[in-house]
């Protein structure tokens, strides 16, 4: 026994930044952008907390599936860039959902979305738990460095969510974890102790490109070949490839080494940015809303960030 | 050789004929960003079984063939 997905909801801000406002910030071009990240425009938090994002997301996804937060037994949330270190931002979902249910964060930066779904996995092969909501959620925004405009065009923020319920929709996964701070990095708030001698870093994005372009490229060709193969699959098999949505360039370099139409992957990069960790949950729930997916179809999610952490899963809708 | 395969390979990939790529020619005069160098440290991964890591000082062809050779 594991689940099976039965709602979604996802939230993005308001404010629609378009690559021409990002050039009277730093120096670059919409045409810069467009071709070497493929995002046209990106949801930019105003008015909106970290945690206002999740629960607005929780609470779609939760009328989505017809289930009340009373009766949720798991929260799980993933950010980098939560409201406070401490509480976690499933504490505040919990609290302002209303629900009463254990409830906390796991850290895995932009691949935390299926790390979420694997340790949810887990409570249900226990029987521990009958309906889990688990979210995605990221004020990036405030992290980025808006004088590097290397970086600081690429993120976006939002938040998406899913409640999970008894079934056997979760059919395989893969995980793998290559420890390295040098590629991609977001230093804590480096405090004030007065005697502290370490060099402080700011709390920013760190990432250095083609290396993080090499690891993703990597991950997803690895993981991708690795579910289909394992599970008897060719890519016709599968509805959607649902990709963490990084940079377009990733993803189209990924489906010509596979030898996999482009159509075959979701992208909404173009509209949305990188989100981390919200970014396949928000093309979850857009499929959905659209009417793109039927019950029983399979899709195959693949994600990569820090870490270096990468992974996918395979599941039925 | 390693040139001559790691030409070929360029020309192929980027549609472009063999013959205008020589040692001296720069990744950028081909039109190349630093994505496209980052995918073809992945090509010549597949192709030559060596690891090449990323770096600023890989401009020309020769700097790849040298940076090849030195893993070989």
């Amino acid at each position: 026994m594991n689940f099976r997905i039965t709602g979604t909801g996802s939230y993005l801000p308001k404010r629609i930044v378009t690559n021409n406002d990002l050039a009277k910030i730093v120096e670059t071009s919409d045409e810069w952008i467009q071709q070497r990240i493929g995002i046209r425009e990106r949801r930019i938090a105003t008015d909106e907390t970290c945690a206002d994002m999740a629960v607005s997301a929780a609470e779609s996804a939760l009328e989505n599936a017809g289930v009340r937060a009373d009766e949720l037994d798991l929260i799980l949330t993933s950010t980098v860039s939560g409201d406070f270190v401490s509480p976690s931002t499933a504490c505040l979902v919990q609290k302002r959902i209303g629900a009463t249910c254990m409830a906390y964060e796991i850290n895995a930066a932009c691949s935390a979305f299926l790390f979420l779904l694997e340790t949810a996995a887990g409570y249900f092969a226990r029987g521990k738990v009958k309906k889990a909501l688990i979210v995605g959620a990221e004020k990036l925004s405030r992290i980025l460095d808006w004088k590097d405009r290397s970086t600081c065009v690429i993120f976006g923020d939002g938040a998406g969510a899913a409640v999970l319920e008894a079934g056997d929709g979760y059919l395989d996964s893969t995980f793998d974890v290559k420890g390295d701070d040098e590629v991609l990095r977001i230093p804590h708030f480096h405090g004030s102790s007065p005697f502290d001698e370490t060099e402080a870093e700011e709390p920013y994005i760190h990432m250095a490109g083609q290396e993080t372009f090499k690891f993703a490229v990597s991950s997803i060709t690895r993981d991708v070949k690795l579910l289909l193969e394992r599970n008897s699959l060719t890519a016709d098999d599968i509805r959607y490839i649902v990709p963490h949505q990084a940079n377009a360039r990733i993803i189209d370099t990924a489906a010509r080494r596979l030898g996999i139409p482009q159509e075959k992957f979701y992208m909404n990069i173009d509209r949305l940015g990188n989100t981390s960790s919200a970014s396949i949950p928000i093309a979850l729930d857009e499929l959905s809303r659209a009417g793109k997916l039927e019950r029983g179809d399979k899709l195959l999610m693949c994600a990569f960030g820090a870490g270096l952490a990468s992974a996918a899963a395979l599941i039925r809708w | 050789m390693i040139f001559e395969k790691l030409a070929k390979l360029l020309a192929d990939k980027l549609d472009v004929d063999v013959d205008t790529i020589t040692p001296e020619t720069t990744a950028a005069d081909l039109g190349m960003d630093s994505l496209d160098v980052a995918e073809l440290l992945m090509d010549i991964e597949d192709e030559f079984g060596v690891t090449v890591e990323p770096s600023p000082d890989l401009k020309t062809i020769d700097d790849f063939v040298k940076a090849i050779e030195a893993k070989q």
